[in-house]
C-alpha cells in the first residue's frame, strides 16, 4: 500500500525547492559572477551523486566519498528525496534531507518505513505489520577530489557514520536481535576515470545492522561489529545518464534467518540540477522467511 | 555467495566495456586543427556571453586568448602545435577564481562541443586532461 499522503508532501517539496530556485534568481539579477550566493550549484552536474537507501550522498545501496548536492567548497547544497522499494514480499518507503556544507561536510536525516505485508500476518505480527527507522546520518571529506584530480591515482576520501533507531524494540529481541539502536561506521573512495566516463567507489563499513537496522543491530548469533564491503560502478552515456551496478555485503548476526548480498543494477538521469531520478532492479537476497527478494528500487531527488 | 559473484562480474563488464581514447587519437577525435580552432571560438563566444564569468575577461585581449586557446588546446589534444603563453598559475594570478567559476568553463566549454558534434567519451577524454588544471586556476 503506497501511503499517498507522503508522496504528495514530497511533490509540494519538491515545487517549493523548485520554486524557491526560480525565486532566487528573478531576486538576485545583480549578483552574478564573482559575487557567488549561497547556494552556489557551482559544481558540475551529477557529480554529487544521488541518495543511497539511508540518505547519504551515493548511489542507491552505496554511500560515496562526494558530499551531496550542488554546492562547492564555498557554498551549501541541498536535497529532499524520496525512495521506493518493492520487493517480492515487502515495502520499503523512505524520505529524507541532507545537506552538503562548503563541499566538506555532509548532514542527512531519512526516515524508513519497512512494510511485511502479509509476511507480518504469517508471523503472528499481523498484517502490513511495519518497522520504521530514524536515521541520521554525517559524513566528512577528507583528502582527493574525485573530479579534478585526474591527474593521479588517488581517489577522494571520506570517513561517515550513520545512527539509526528503530521503533520494534520487542519484535527485535524477539527475533534474537540484541539492540533495537545502532551506529555504523564507514570510510568511502571514490574515483572519476573521466577519460573513461567511468564513476567507481568501494566503502568500508563497520556495523552490526541486520537487514540496514529493520531487524535491529547484533544477534544472538554474533553481536560485534564487522566489516563489510560496499562496491559501486556508474558508467556515464552521457552529462544527464548513467547506468551502474552496486554491491554491498551484509552481516548475518541471527539464527532466525540467514542474511546474504544486496546487489542492484541502475539507471539515472539529471534532468538538471534540481531534479534527478533513479531507477534500479534490486536484489538484497533472503529476508527472514523469504528468500530471494528483489524488485524495482525508485527514487527521486530534488535540490540545488 | 552467487548473488556477489554475479554482481562482482557485472561490475567487472562495466569495467572493460569503455574504449579507451589514447593520446594519439583524439586530436584526431576533435577534427584536427580545423575541428579544435572552431571549437575555441565557440567556446570562447560561449564563456564572453555567459553572464556568470564574462566578467573574468573584461581586462583580456579577447583576439590574442583565442589565438593561445587554439595553440593550448591542440597541444592538449597531442596535436602538433606548442602553447607559448603564460603558465596556468601566472595566467590566473589575481584573478581570484572559484571551483564556481572554473566549472562554469567546463559547462561552457561542453556545450560548445557539443555544438561541435565532439561525441560524449571524446569530450571527456580532453577534459580529463584539463580538470587538473583546477589546482593551478583556482586561487580562492
Amino acid at each position: 500500500m503506497f501511503p499517498r499522503s507522503l508522496g504528495l508532501s514530497l511533490l509540494t517539496v519538491l515545487f517549493l525547492v523548485e520554486g524557491s530556485q526560480a525565486f532566487a534568481d528573478d531576486a538576485l539579477p545583480g549578483l552574478e559572477g564573482q559575487s557567488a550566493a549561497l547556494f552556489d550549484e557551482g559544481k558540475l552536474l551529477a557529480t554529487g551523486g544521488v541518495s543511497q537507501v539511508e540518505g547519504a550522498g551515493g548511489g542507491g545501496l552505496t554511500p560515496w566519498a562526494l558530499i551531496t548536492g550542488y554546492g562547492t567548497r564555498d557554498g551549501i547544497g541541498f536535497n529532499a528525496h524520496f525512495t521506493y522499494i518493492d520487493l517480492t514480499d515487502y515495502q520499503l518507503v523512505s524520505p529524507g534531507i541532507s545537506v552538503g556544507l562548503f563541499d566538506r561536510l555532509e548532514l542527512s536525516y531519512a526516515w524508513q518505513a519497512f512494510d511485511t505485508e502479509s509476511t507480518g500476518a504469517a508471523l503472528g505480527l499481523g498484517q502490513g505489520f511495519t518497522f520504521h527507522q530514524n536515521i541520521y546520518g554525517a559524513k566528512l571529506r577528507l583528502i582527493g577530489d574525485a573530479v579534478y584530480d585526474q591527474d593521479t591515482w588517488l581517489p577522494q576520501i571520506a570517513v561517515g557514520l550513520q545512527h539509526k533507531e528503530n521503533d520494534q524494540a520487542a519484535i527485535i529481541a524477539a527475533v534474537g536481535g540484541r539492540n533495537s539502536v545502532g551506529t555504523d561506521f564507514y570510510i568511502a573512495a571514490t574515483k572519476l576515470f573521466l577519460a573513461e566516463s567511468l564513476l567507481t567507489d568501494v566503502t568500508l563499513r563497520e556495523t552490526k545492522a541486520n537487514q540496514f537496522g529493520i531487524l535491529g543491530f547484533g544477534g544472538d548469533k554474533h553481536d560485534n561489529y564487522s566489516a563489510q564491503v560496499e562496491a559501486s560502478a556508474a558508467y556515464l552515456i552521457s552529462r544527464k545518464f548513467a547506468l551502474g551496478a552496486e554491491v554491498r555485503t551484509k552481516p548475518s548476526n541471527l539464527s532466525v534467518a540467514h542474511e546474504g548480498t544486496a546487489f542492484d543494477i541502475f539507471a539515472s538521469y539529471f534532468l538538471d540540477k534540481n531534479l534527478s531520478g533513479t531507477l534500479a532492479y534490486t536484489d538484497l537476497g533472503n529476508i527472514v522467511i523469504h528468500n530471494h527478494q528483489d524488485g524495482v528500487y525508485l527514487s527521486l531527488q530534488a535540490g540545488l | 555467495m552467487k548473488t556477489l559473484l554475479k554482481a562482482l562480474g557485472l561490475i567487472g563488464l562495466i569495467f572493460a566495456t569503455p574504449a579507451f581514447a589514447d593520446g594519439d587519437t583524439l586530436y584526431a577525435d576533435m577534427g584536427g586543427k580545423a575541428g579544435i580552432d572552431k571549437l575555441v571560438d565557440v567556446s570562447a563566444d560561449n564563456y564572453l556571453s555567459d553572464v556568470r564569468i564574462k566578467a573574468i575577461f573584461d581586462e583580456s585581449d579577447t583576439d590574442l586568448l583565442r589565438a593561445e586557446f587554439k595553440d593550448q588546446f591542440c597541444q592538449i589534444s597531442g596535436g602538433p602545435c606548442i602553447y607559448k603563453g603564460q603558465n596556468m598559475t601566472a595566467a590566473h594570478k589575481g584573478l581570484h577564481l572559484t571551483n564556481a567559476d572554473f566549472n562554469t568553463v567546463v559547462e561552457d566549454l561542453q556545450a560548445a562541443m557539443d555544438t561541435c558534434n565532439i561525441a560524449f567519451s571524446v569530450q571527456n577524454c580532453f577534459l580529463a586532461r584539463v580538470a587538473p588544471m583546477q589546482h593551478q586556476v583556482v586561487t580562492k
